[in-house]
Formats: C-alpha cells, structure tokens, sequence
C-alpha cells in the first residue's frame, strides 16, 4: 500500500505559521514540520499535546535528592563516621547541615541528566542515527511542512498549500517495503 | 478617564481606618504597660517562677538536649549558654541578680519598640523593594513591564510616610536597639571602641538622613518623569528617568548595605555577617514583588487593568517563585558557614535563634522555601490568580516572621512573646499601607500612556 504525502516549503517562519493554522482549519492532516530553528508555538498550531518532560524532571530531581540522602548517609554515619571540624557525626540531621550542597547538586544533576537522556530517547535520537529531514535545506534558511494526501484530492490540496504561500510543492509516494 | 481609575473600595477604605485605630490603641498599651523599675520586674519574675514550676519536668527535657547538642559538638560543657550570654547581655557589670533583673526590666521595656519597628520595616521594606523593581524595569530598559508602572507608582507612595517613621523609631529607640550607644558599656569594650567611628550617633543620623533623602527624591522625581511622559511627545521624560533609575540603583545597593548594617546588624555590635546586607534584601526583594502580584489580581478582579494578561502575572509570579529560592540560598549560605565554622562571636547569633525561636525559625524555612517552591513550580498554576494568592499570604508571613526574627531576638532575647503590642503594631501598618497604597493608585489613570515600550508591554506574549 502506498502513502502519499505533500511537501509544501515555505521561507518564512511567520509564513509558516499562518500556513499551519490554515492547513489545521481546512481539515488537512500536518504529520511533520521541518524548521531549521524552533519556531515560537509551532508545537500549539500543529496540535501537538504539551510535552510532559517537566513532569519527569521533576521526578528525576526527587530520585537524585533520594539518591544524596542516602548515600551521605551511608558514608557519613553509617560506614565510616568521622569528627570533621568539632562535628561528630552522630545522625543524619545533625550534619543535615553540611550534606544539603550535595543534596541540591545531586538533584539538579539527576534532574538535568535523565531529562536530556528522556528527551533522546523520546525523539528517537543516537548516536549514528542518520537524518530523517527530507531536504536539507531545513537545517540552513527554509521551512518544510508534511501533509497527509492518501484521502484527499491532490489537485485541490496542491492549490490549496500553494495559496498559503508555499514556494515549493512535492508530492512523495512512498511504496510499503520499498 | 473614570473606566481605568482607581478608588479605594469603601469597606476598604473603613476596613484599613478600623485597623489603623485598633493598632494605634493596642500600641499605646504596649507602651504603656512596660514595668518601669526593678520592683515590677522582681513580681513579674515572681509570677512566672510560679508558672514555670508546673510545666518544668516536660519543658526541661527538650531545653537539655538542645544544650547539649552545642554543647557536645564543640565538646565543652556549658558552652552554649555562655556564648547566648555574650549575645544578648552586652553590659558593662558582671553577672550579678541585680544586674539580671536590670537587664530583664530593660528587655522588656524594649519589647514594645522592636514590635513597632518589626511592622514598620516590614511595610516600609514592600514600597522600597518595588522602588527598586521599578528602577531595575527603567534601567534594563524592559519590554514586559511598562503596563505595571503605575501600579508599582501606587504601591511606592508608602515610602515616604514608611521610611519616616522607621527613621524616628530607630533615632528615638536609642539603647533599647542599639547597645552601642550606651556610653558607659562602650568606654569598657575594645571592640565597640573600635567601631566608634562609623557606629557613633550623630553619624547614624546623618546616614540615616542621606538614605531618606534619597529613596525618597528619586520616587519623587522618576513618578514626576512618569507622568510628564503620558502627556509629552517625545521622550525626553523617559530618558530622564533612565538616568535617575541607573543612579538610584548604584546608590540603594550601597545605602541598602549600610541601612542593614545601622538598623539590624549594629543590635548585636559584636556580631557581623558579610553576607548580612543581601539577605535583607532578598527578604525585601520577594515581598515587594509578592505585594505587586496581589495589588495586580486586586485590580484586576475590579476590571480596571484589561491591558494585563495573565503573561504578566506569569512573569511576577516567576519572579515570587526564583526570590525565594534566591532568599533560602543566601539564608542558608550565612546559615552553613557561620554552622560550620562554629566560632563563638559568630555562632551566638544562631544560638538564640534555634534555641529560643525554634518553631519560628524552622517554620519560616517551610513558609519562605518549601510552600512556594511547591505551589508555585508548575507553569499553569503561575497564571491562575487564587494559586498566585496562596503562595503570596505563605510568603509574606513568612517574610514577616524574617524581619521579626532580625530584630526580636537581638533585641529582647527570650522575654519575646506575640502578644498585644506585636499583633498591634501589625495592624496599624497594614491599615496605614492599605489606606496610603490605594489613595496612591487611584490618584492618575492606571493606563501609562506614551511610554516607549507600553505597546510592546501590552502585547507581551511568550
């Protein structure tokens, strides 16, 4: 079975935008944007759902603030107690004190970390993976959005995107199992 | 002209008369019922051993182990106790009963003082931090915050009715604040000899003048440059404005210093604290902006600013969000330092305050760090005015409890109890801040008109 797809590229990201949202309202489907820069509420105009990534941010923080307190507690009380600077090291709380720089740079590490490891692995990226961008012009100055064709009227659809200002309109077949 | 003008809501307007009353008669009582010689003292103190007898064997276990915890860590008995006596019982004597009883009829004869100035500070600190905020808005020349001016405007015209009456409550205080002023224990102390030359009282005043002077006239003249650009066309006001606002800056974080250094840090003159300067202002930092984030949802909710969206709430209650955490870590950084080093001239001022003000001092960490930290860390939850509201009372009574923790314990030491002329003092500056903010912001028109950034400011978007 083949899916058809149209490229519409566009030299502006302001044009692109306007674009998008036409496209949105006529019912077209957006499956992808290529942009050589993040573009200001592009991810709100195609209708992509809010990124959960502060969520696991936040979780990650709270491991890393777990992982602080116990392991200066292993060290510091439990394992090899030590009397640093007239501080004996009796219980965590009295050194609570002297522990909380590692506390916080544990949780921003974990924090900061495991959220750009997520974001990798969410977006499907590593390390010899091969570009997926269909032009390479969308990593220097232009502006690239894939539309659905398989139920529409190619024609009109082409007419339609080349109305919103599209400089460049390709269609893409591509062949299952090609 | 009437659609976006401010009046002071009437039941406000009584409400804040009301308080100002109570206040005013619940400070005079204060004042009033100090004991005036020894022979009150001697009863009072009577009363309470009578008092204390009951409670001891329960109250005595905790106290015990606070003293120890000191007392174990350097590893020398009585330790801690000895070190709160040189904190809080700067005098020129030995420790003898009478001498204790004298000392005990002077604490208690200051309390009435330090709630006054703790209330006063506390407002007097929310006009001038947003003066500052505003100047820093003029300065980095800000394309978000134009909308805000005359709100900010509004909220500084407490400063010179705050700042003149804090100024006469720490020139009159006079040795109730200040043990440096006290001759005869300065004649017996090297140290205070030493520091005679900046903490002496004829330049105290005259600092304290210098710092008046010039909060006040640049409030005066930037409002003046504000308003003479709504009705200029060109910007000749506004470039005047960004000049003061450059100086404005470089002279309060000098005289902020030194404010801090005269009014708080010189009631304990052994004590210093480099970092002492900062956290004051941090302290007065977030309440600043906290108080504009709520006069801002109050007139909002009247209708009276559609030009402020919730991107401008946003942006202040990110603001609320970073100074706390920016408070805490300045709080903490003298905290762990002074913990750490453990040297008796320094520890002393955290000795009285863990010992003496345990819930305080521990539960103003929750309220100033741990509640906006969590109410306020998810992005949505920055625009919905009632989240913004709640995390603003927890920081502002915590900040409160700040400044009562500057001053309290260097002043009346163990004798502090939240009664009468505290809750007193308290009223009366709100009811005062209250009733000056809101003839204050209704006095022009809350649009801020020809402003080279408003359009910009109007349609802030992110």
């Amino acid at each position: 079975m083949a899916s058809r797809k149209i490229h519409a590229i566009y030299t502006d990201d302001d044009l692109l935008m306007q674009a998008v949202k036409q496209t949105r309202a006529a019912n077209y489907h957006i499956s992808e944007v290529f942009t050589p820069f993040p573009v200001h509420g592009l991810d709100h105009a195609v209708g992509i759902a809010p990124t959960r990534i502060a969520i696991t941010s936040f979780l990650y923080g709270l491991l890393g603030l777990s992982v602080a307190v116990l392991m200066m507690n292993y060290i510091m009380i439990q394992d090899w107690p030590q009397n640093i600077g007239g501080k004996p090291s009796f219980t965590f709380y009295q050194n609570m004190p002297a522990f909380i720089p590692i506390m916080f740079e544990l949780t921003v590490f974990f924090a900061g970390h495991l959220m750009v490891i997520t974001f990798y692995m969410r977006s499907k990226l590593w390390p010899f993976k091969k570009a997926e961008n269909p032009d390479l012009r969308t990593t220097d100055d232009h502006f690239l959005m894939e539309v659905d064709a398989d139920n529409h009227d190619v024609e009109k659809l082409t007419k339609f995107l080349y109305d919103t200002g599209a400089s460049e309109i390709s269609l893409i077949e591509n062949e299952q199992d090609h | 002209m009437a659609k976006d003008m401010y009046t002071l809501p009437s039941k406000l307007k009584l409400f804040s008369i009301i308080i100002m009353v109570l206040g005013l008669v619940g400070m005079t009582y204060g004042f009033l019922t100090t004991p005036k010689t020894i022979e009150d003292v001697k009863e009072i103190m009577a009363a309470q051993e009578g008092h204390h007898s009951e409670g001891h064997e329960v109250a005595g276990d905790g106290e015990e182990h606070t003293a120890n915890f000191v007392d174990t860590a350097r590893g020398e008995e009585g330790y801690s106790e000895n070190a709160m006596e040189h904190a809080t019982d700067l005098k020129p004597e030995g420790h003898g009963v009478a001498s204790h009883e004298e000392h005990l009829l002077h604490q208690l004869q200051t309390r009435p003082w330090s709630a006054t100035l703790v209330a006063a500070f506390f407002f007097m600190m929310i006009a001038l931090g947003v003066l500052v905020f505003y100047a820093i808005q003029f300065a980095s020349q800000a394309g978000w915050s134009p909308v805000l001016y005359r709100i900010m405007e509004g909220i500084t015209s407490y400063l010179l009715p705050g700042s003149i009456i804090v100024f006469l409550i720490v020139v009159f205080a006079g040795t109730h604040f200040f043990p440096w002023q006290n001759e005869e224990l300065v004649a017996g102390d090297k140290i205070l000899q030493g520091k005679a030359g900046y903490l002496n009282f004829p330049f105290f005043v005259i600092r304290g003048v210098i710092y008046l002077l010039g909060w006040n006239l640049y409030r005066y003249f930037s409002r003046k440059n504000s308003l003479a650009q709504a009705e200029s066309n060109n910007y000749a006001s506004y470039r005047k404005n960004f000049k003061a606002s450059v100086f404005f800056l470089i002279f309060f974080l000098i005289t902020e210093a030194t404010m801090s250094w005269d009014w708080f840090m010189s009631m304990t003159p052994h004590w210093y604290s480099t970092l002492f300067p900062w956290y004051i202002f941090a302290s007065m930092f977030v309440s600043a902006i906290t108080v504009l984030a709520l006069t801002t949802i109050h007139l909002k909710s009247l209708g009276l600013i559609p030009f402020v969206s919730d991107k401008h709430l946003h942006d202040l209650a990110k603001y609320m969000f970073a100074f706390s955490i920016f408070w805490t870590y300045l709080w903490f950084s003298q905290f762990m330092l002074i913990w750490y080093a453990n040297i008796p001239e320094e520890v002393t001022y955290f000795i009285i305050r863990i010992q003496e003000y345990k819930l305080l001092f521990f539960g103003m960490l929750i309220l100033n760090f741990v509640f906006p930290i969590l109410v306020l860390m998810n992005s949505d939850y920055k625009r919905v005015p009632w989240f913004v509201v709640i995390a603003a009372v927890f920081i502002l009574v915590g900040h409160y409890i700040d400044i009562f923790l500057l001053v309290m314990p260097s002043t009346v030491g163990h004798n502090w109890y939240f009664g009468i002329p505290e809750i007193a003092a308290l009223l009366f500056f709100m009811g005062l801040f209250i009733f000056v903010v809101g003839t204050g912001l209704g006095k022009v028109s809350l649009r801020p008109k020809n402003d080279p950034f408003i359009k910009e400011s109007e349609n802030y978007h992110f």
